[in-house]
């Protein structure tokens, strides 16, 4: 090939043209990781509106502030800010135990009086704390020393869970004062790993890293968050070298890329499911049995989510506290075709209800119910599938109005099963959609009980005679797939967060 | 005279047509489903919590009751506070507004530039092969949307030939002192070719993605006015008295085709504005559209009205522009 004077001016024109645009990152090294986000922050308070319930959104929070306590990531708790926990003998009164030689982001020391003024702001009602009900719990709340102390209004087991729970964040009580909640906005500070350096809304976040963080200074000195909210082009971004590390992208897509870079796939904490409306049809015990052994699970798992995905039984994952491997609802088309007849229906004379998904809000949702119905077919279910929006989702179970069968995903990254089955089945919960008086009295005793085996053990029970019953049909725990740059290892999260702290060079 | 009577009058058309969108936007989104309390309801919630909720941002009121609240306070320009930001819903907007505005300006020109070159060279090589190529690359850019043109796109530059940034603004790691939120225009102004520069490598591509089925459009319509005048007597007489084709066409024809295609760009630029919505999600691009988009998803009322309200205000301001310019360019209309 001759190289003419005319093709190397062109040449370098070109490559200063290039230059002059500015090089994308993945061409500048990894001394600033970059991810691609999939979800925009719109505040950075965690504990007010509807982002403190996003669970999408704790990733973000937690790399800037810290909760009362600590989750690893295998969703169990580890000393944090709090080092010590616990009830007094009667469970009459909480104590914990803050950790010392804390800082926050502006140099100010943290203490005991952060903790009680962040329960007591999360406890009061004017705040609009979401989560207002259980922090309410606690009352008469004080610091003394490197201690904080509270009366107990109403027992609730859960209590300490919630604290690496929504909304359960540690802020700066004299810093929040000062500035009030537009200056915090502006200008947030917590403990945690990272500290917020630049934030443009719906762009991106850069953070820089904390040296005197109490777990340790997190590996990259820089990290900027790009909120990238359309799946494919995230994935573009990890292609192209843009950024370095991105989640929630098809399951096509990952198994594409994860050969040329670090590919994570964990099950999280998230479930799929179908909410069982006890109106109609689903009254008769036959059709419900018949409609969750017709399902097979597994094959859908494998032939839609390209095997990413935990087939589950109950409402619980193998990650939760409640879970029990030995309650089974087997696929059984045989089973479900004699339970159909038994109440008179067949292939011939179906029976039919309604059942209504979202489409695109989780991975392969719709396809997922276009196939259960296709089962359902086989077996004598005739069921008409209805497209909603999650929005009318929620306003539809808040009062109570779902159809028969109704598809959902359920979070519940601490793993209890009060925040699992209790708050999806127990009648009175406005997330509840079966609301039989059977399980309401099965359920009301362990809102409250104390003895934590016996909890766990009642909470067990509850969940086999809802399989046994087919109050609900558990269909999966999602997997979440994480890709990163060759020279980056991540540290996958139970919970789903994606935490660049837990992020390293490899 | 008739030209100020006829400015007075679209004023007053378009005051009646903002607060009837005002009207109409505010009773929709109350009415079709999702409530933004059942959507931040957590695990657990009680009636009483559901309640205290709803009453914490006003929607425990009636509809007219909520309406005269709303119309007050945007009548003393408060447009109320964002429900997921608990931001003011005018400084959120507002923020916003120059970055949509720069990339629509940017799209626009592009597709003007594209549009001009195409249909001056449709119209110097008329009844030509080179003239039905162009009208089947103006068919295919026509028929393919923008959101997948950015896809395209951002397959082609970002990914097989990364050249040009597919996400965000401007490059986070760069020093940012703005006065305004006019990013590309002070950075221009200001001299900083390392903003502008890196500003326009993140805009190009959701701007080319926007451009291309406009340019089209002004492609084909540029070219037909231009063939259609190229058989006037003028152009006629120009030829005979020996100018050259180009001089004929840019000269003599382009002067007198460009008025219907002026129209037609001002039409065209509202519509433009409103693809941005997607194009900015596709490229994470911090303007109106993402904006718009993230409040629909959590159904945030007062952001959702807000947005709307002001892009009511842009496509009625373009408008009057469109049809004022028309006028003074217009010598019938300027005449009477």
């Amino acid at each position: 090939m001759t190289i003419t004077r005319r093709t190397l001016l062109k040449t370098a024109a070109a490559g200063a043209a290039v230059s002059a645009l500015g090089l994308p990152a993945g061409a500048q090294g990894i001394d600033e990781l970059v991810i691609a986000y999939n979800v925009n922050l719109p505040s950075w308070d965690p504990t007010t509106g509807p982002s403190a319930v996003n669970p999408t959104i704790q990733g973000l929070y937690q790399s800037v502030f810290d909760q009362f306590i600590l989750q690893q990531p295998d969703l169990k708790p580890a000393p944090g800010l709090l080092t010590e926990w616990g009830w007094n003998e009667d469970k009459t009164k909480v104590h914990m135990t803050v950790r010392e030689g804390v800082t926050w982001h502006d140099g100010s020391s943290f203490t005991a009086e952060d903790v009680a003024w962040s329960l007591q702001r999360a406890a009061d009602p004017a705040t609009g704390n979401p989560i207002q009900f259980v922090w309410g719990t606690l009352t008469n709340i004080k610091a003394e020393g490197n201690t904080v102390t509270a009366d107990v209004a109403q027992f609730d087991p859960t209590i300490f869970k919630w604290m690496y729970f929504l909304t359960g964040y540690v802020l700066p009580k004299e810093y929040y004062t000062r500035v009030g909640a537009e200056g915090f906005e502006a200008a947030p500070i917590g403990t945690g790993p990272y500290m917020v350096e630049k934030f443009e809304r719906d762009a991106y976040v850069r953070l820089k890293a904390n040296a005197n963080y109490w777990g340790g200074k997190p590996d990259f000195e820089t990290v900027t968050i790009k909120f990238v909210t359309d799946a494919a082009a995230r994935v573009a971004e990890v292609e192209s070298g843009q950024s370095h590390v991105t989640l929630e992208m098809p399951y096509e897509e990952f198994d594409r890329l994860k050969g040329a870079m670090n590919g994570y796939a964990t099950p999280i904490s998230d479930i799929g499911m179908i909410f069982l409306n006890d109106i109609d049809v689903m009254l008769d015990p036959n059709v419900r049995k018949a409609a969750v052994a017709a399902i097979d699970k597994q094959t859908i798992i494998d032939r839609l989510l390209s095997g990413y995905g935990v087939a589950i039984d109950t409402l619980e994952t193998p990650d939760y506290d409640a879970y029990d491997a030995s309650i089974k609802t087997p696929y059984d088309p045989q089973a479900a075709v004699a339970a159909l007849a038994a109440s008179g229906y067949s292939i011939d004379n179906p029976v039919k209800f309604k059942i209504q998904t979202t489409k695109g809000f989780k991975p392969k949702d719709y396809e997922m119910i276009q196939a259960i119905v296709g089962l359902w077919r086989k077996v004598g279910i005739e069921a008409e599938i209805e497209v909603y929006e999650i929005a009318k989702h929620y306003e539809l179970r808040a009062a109570d109005q779902l159809a028969p069968a109704a598809f959902y995903n359920w979070g519940n990254s601490v793993g209890d099963p009060t925040t699992s089955t209790g708050f999806a089945m127990f009648g009175p919960s406005p997330h509840s959609v079966w609301d039989s008086q059977d399980l309401i009295d099965r359920i009301g005793p362990l809102w409250g009980e104390k003895d934590e085996a016996k909890r766990i053990q009642g909470w067990k029970d509850v969940d086999r005679y809802i399989a046994e019953n087919a109050y609900v049909i558990p269909l999966l725990q999602y997997v979440q797939p994480i890709l990163a740059a060759k020279g980056v290892t991540v540290t996958p999260h139970h919970s789903g967060a994606l935490l660049p702290h837990l992020m390293k060079r490899a | 005279m008739r030209l100020i009577r006829q400015i007075l009058l679209r004023m007053l058309t378009t005051a009646v047509t903002l607060i009837g969108v005002a009207v109409i936007v505010f009773v929709v989104i109350r009415v079709v489903p999702g409530n933004p309390i059942a959507m931040m309801l957590p695990p657990g919630a009680t009636d009483e919590d559901v309640l205290r909720l709803t009453a914490l941002y006003g929607l425990d009121k009636s509809l007219p009751q909520q309406f005269l609240i709303w119309a007050g306070g945007v009548l003393h320009g408060d447009f109320g506070t964002s429900i997921t930001s608990r931001q003011p819903v005018l400084a959120l907007v507002l923020d916003r507004l120059p970055a949509t505005l720069e990339l629509s300006i940017m799209a626009l020109v592009i597709a003007v530039l594209i549009g001009g070159v195409v249909a001056l060279t449709g119209t110097r090589s008329r009844d030509s092969g080179i003239e039905a190529a162009i009208d089947i690359g103006n068919g295919i850019a026509l028929s393919i949307p923008d959101f997948l043109w950015g896809l395209i796109l951002i397959l082609l530059f970002g990914v097989l030939l990364p050249v040009f940034n597919i996400s965000g603004r401007i490059t986070p790691s760069l020093p940012l002192n703005f006065v305004t939120n006019f990013y590309l225009f002070e950075s221009i102004l200001r001299g900083r070719p390392d903003l502008w520069l890196d500003l326009i490598s993140h805009m190009f591509l959701p701007s080319l993605a926007l451009a291309i089925p406009l340019s089209a459009i002004i492609g084909q319509v540029l070219k037909q006015s231009l063939k259609e005048t190229m058989h006037l007597d003028y152009v006629t007489l120009s030829r005979t008295k020996g100018y050259g084709e180009n001089h004929v066409i840019l000269r003599e024809a382009l002067p007198n085709a460009i008025l219907p295609t002026l129209t037609l760009v001002g039409v065209q630029f509202t519509f433009l504005i409103g693809g941005t919505v997607i194009i900015e999600r596709l490229f994470s691009y911090e303007g109106l559209g993402n904006l718009a988009i993230d409040a629909v998803i959590n159904r945030d009322l007062p952001l959702i009205q807000g947005i709307v309200i002001l892009f009511a205000v842009i496509f009625t301001a373009v408008n009057l522009v469109v049809d004022l310019l028309y006028a003074v360019l217009n010598p019938r209309l300027r005449h009477g």
